[in-house]
């Protein structure tokens, strides 16, 4: 166990060596998340800082050593990842493998998968991406009707894969598909792969998004070939794995290699962006009807964190028992959209301009966040159907 | 910049006052015992009270030379929680606030009024002397030897034994103290009170000063103080209220069909209930995060933040529910019969005690960007 002083002294270090190596502003945009990748020079940027920093050795710094990390203890990782956001350095971008596939492969993949695909991973040369959601299936994972055919000692994929993450600059994938559709339970039809992406047959489209930027991909398959060696596990277990992974999604530290996701954004960001805007010809921050607004949103960011501190006491959670932990999504996805809409119609008439404009405020930083933020109002299941899970879960209204 | 705390210290011994007293309250004050005390004279049960001043309730925040536990404003937070949540009223916050405005002016002269206090002497503090809760101005004063004056929303006043006046003498602020022996029927008129669960009187000074006592100090900062822990017990007693309103609405949206089906199963009832759920998570966390804040010496600027917050949101939560209760119980929402009415009124009651929503998010802002 490391010490209290070594934990410091690491902390100092790494905050040390941010100061001195974040880069300066490339002078175009960067994504505000791992979800925004939409251009050459945003990747080239990206992976730069990645390889910078696995380099520094402030990535993967839990992983086994063999495979590119450092077998530290994980609260290494989570200190020089406190001070990467503290520092506001750019994201660690290969989320999905960092994240997601790198910890799956670490915990349960065979000796070969774990020298073939993590130390790519941390280095930020294999780009990772997720084929779990199809078309038809958003939120309901178990009904993926993309189709896995073994033949041979190839497997023929067919079908589509949508909000494929970073799908056209991806190495690999984990994918989710069909091999048995007459399986008895649906789910016990479905295969784990780590699929190449770049193979005839394999057609990452990207999808624009309401922000002009891209970022995801639509995937089609069209009789495209992957070798038998890329199934992990067994094939009809894909579910356990699809499963498992979305455990690494969600858990905050769960085998994760580290690194920012996304630019955090606070309510302290958007006071400091209406610092010194004028309204009715005084400071925006003096105007009373605007401060009325700004406080309830303070107010309503304040209750959803102390929240999460009540959470933790079980004598003040005794009226509607899950309350806080089931609405946590839907409090705070929403509340950072109307927080990020707030901040955009408080820009007076700089409010209409968008990234391309020089006079823009922030580069257009509030409009892109707030549009952005509806990827966390509708994905992982929509506020509304948050909202239905709450009403029947906690409040034990009818279906 | 400095947004306050989000931390909420909650002890063992605050678990079980709070389980303690929601089964007391929820014993002593049944629904139909509620509305039986609606149009009672006193408007409140003695046993209840009894039990409250056996409990300890009146001293526990004073200190122990005079006869409290000197368990801590914050643990006065589970108690008004509990008696909201049952629609319990007694005096016992006027009596609490009298008690606190007197402490908070530091003058010795107090002692004997808190130990009265402690002891279960009702008592009360006439805040206000017309419709705004942010004035610092006071009319009433001591001028040729006599009190006189004229106070408006005086809680609990026909039966206090003590009532905490403040007044100008010679252009400074006191506080003086009046036995209500000393106010006869003439000159105290009974308001209506929106909220029937609760009783208050105006009162017209004219009393002799050789009657009075009159306590000096800090006394613009213990006018201030209290007004803020005075809104934060509002808040409390709120978010209990709207614990209770939702599950009124809730009860009755699992029950009531329309269209061959349950209405609770409609998505347009469901939302806004989540939402009124929300909001009294907010309500919780905010009056529970206040309650580790506030303190018997001068609130902290962690504490003032704290007390706005949290009933600038707690005032909106009950009357959010109450409204929202009254609309989903359709036809027989709109009537006195049906228990909406109770949480609404006390939601629109309590909103405006000890200032408002926006009077409070005015204050906050003022700490949050003018005070660094």
């Amino acid at each position: 166990m490391a010490t209290e002083q070594q934990l410091e002294n690491f902390r100092r270090e790494v905050a040390a060596w941010l100061q001195a190596n974040k880069p300066a502003d490339p002078g175009f945009l960067l994504p505000q998340s791992f979800m925004e990748v939409g251009s050459e020079q945003q990747l080239d940027f990206l992976r730069d800082w990645q390889y910078k920093l696995w380099s520094a050795g402030y990535l993967g710094m839990a992983w086994p050593s063999e495979y590119g990390g450092q077998g530290a203890e994980p609260v290494f990782q989570s200190i020089a990842d406190k001070e990467m956001s503290k520092a506001s350095v750019p994201i660690a971008f290969n989320v999905i493998g960092l994240g997601w596939a790198g910890p799956l492969i670490n915990d349960v993949g065979t000796e070969e998968e774990k020298s073939q695909y993590l130390k790519g991973i941390l280095t930020g040369e294999d780009i990772w991406c997720q084929g779990f959601s199809e078309p038809d299936h958003g939120s309901d994972l178990g009904s993926a009707q993309c189709r896995a055919e073994r033949d041979g000692d190839e497997y023929v994929i067919n079908g589509s894969k949508i909000w494929t993450t970073m799908g056209n600059y991806a190495k690999y994938m984990i994918l989710l598909a069909r091999t048995n559709p007459n399986a008895e339970r649906k789910y016990d039809g479905l295969s784990f792969f780590l699929s190449p992406m770049k193979v005839p047959g394999i057609d990452p489209q990207p999808i624009r998004k309401l922000t002009g930027e891209y970022g995801f991909t639509q995937t089609y398959f069209n009789d495209a070939r992957i070798p038998a060696s890329c199934l992990m596990g067994e094939e009809g277990k894909g579910w356990q794995l699809a499963m498992q992974t979305l455990q690494y999604e969600r858990g905050a530290e769960a085998g994760a290699a580290g690194g920012l996701s996304m630019v955090r954004i606070a309510f302290e960001d958007m006071i400091e962006s209406l610092q010194g805007r004028q309204r009715d010809g005084s400071e925006v921050l003096h105007d009373p009807v605007v401060r009325d607004e700004l406080m309830q949103l303070l107010i309503e960011d304040k209750a959803i964190s102390i929240g999460e501190k009540r959470t933790l006491i079980g004598a003040l959670n005794n009226d509607f028992r899950m309350s806080l932990p089931l609405s946590t999504k839907l409090r705070w996805t929403e509340h950072a959209r109307r927080m990020r809409q707030a901040a955009v119609r408080l820009q007076g008439s700089d409010g209409g301009l968008y990234v391309q404009d020089p006079e823009a405020v922030q580069r257009g930083f509030w409009q892109r966040a707030y549009m952005q933020s509806f990827s966390a109002t509708i994905g992982g299941g929509t506020s509304q159907v948050q909202a239905n899970i709450i009403a029947e879960h906690v409040l034990g209204l009818p279906k | 910049m400095d947004f306050g705390k989000t931390q909420i210290n909650f002890s063992e011994e605050q678990a079980m006052l709070l389980d303690a007293a929601q089964g007391m309250c929820a014993d002593l004050s049944p629904i139909d015992k509620v509305r039986s005390l609606l149009e009672d004279d006193k408007g409140y049960d003695d046993n209840a009270w009894q039990q409250m001043v056996d409990m300890g309730w009146t001293g526990l925040a004073l200190p122990e030379s005079v006869g409290g536990s000197d368990f801590g404003l914050g643990a006065l937070v589970p108690l008004f929680e509990s008696m909201g949540k049952s629609l319990l009223t007694t005096p016992l916050m006027s009596a609490v606030l009298a008690g606190e405005c007197l402490r908070r002016t530091g003058d010795s002269a107090t002692h004997v009024f808190l130990e009265q206090i402690a002891a279960g002497a009702k008592a009360t503090l006439a805040f206000v002397e017309a419709d705004d809760w942010g004035a610092q101005h006071v009319n009433t004063c001591i001028e040729g030897g006599r009190l006189k004056g004229y106070k408006r929303h005086v809680t609990d006043a026909a039966d206090a034994a003590i009532l905490v006046i403040p007044a100008m003498r010679e252009g400074v602020k006191v506080l003086t103290v009046v036995r209500g022996d000393q106010l006869d029927t003439a000159c105290r008129t009974k308001h209506d009170v929106l909220d029937a669960t609760r009783r208050a009187q105006s009162i017209t000074l004219d009393i002799a000063e050789a009657d009075i006592v009159v306590i000096n100090g800090e006394v613009d900062r213990a006018l201030q103080e209290t007004q803020l822990i005075g809104a934060l017990l509002v808040a409390a007693e709120s978010t209990g209220a709207a614990v209770s309103c939702l599950n009124t609405v809730v009860d009755y949206l699992k029950t009531r069909k329309q269209f061959g089906k349950l209405i609770g199963s409609y998505q347009a009832l469901k939302h806004p209930s989540v939402d009124v759920l929300c909001a009294i998570d907010s309500s919780k966390s905010l009056i529970y995060q206040a309650a580790s804040e506030v303190q018997a010496g001068a609130l902290s600027r962690d504490a003032r933040i704290a007390c706005h917050m949290a009933k600038s949101k707690a005032s909106e939560t009950l009357v959010f529910a109450g409204d929202r209760a009254v609309q989903f119980h359709g036809g027989m929402g709109f009537t006195y019969e049906c228990d909406a009415q109770l949480y609404l009124r006390r939601g629109l009651w309590a909103q405006q005690a000890f200032g408002d929503p926006m009077h409070h998010r005015k204050r906050l802002a003022a700490l949050i960007f003018d005070a660094e």
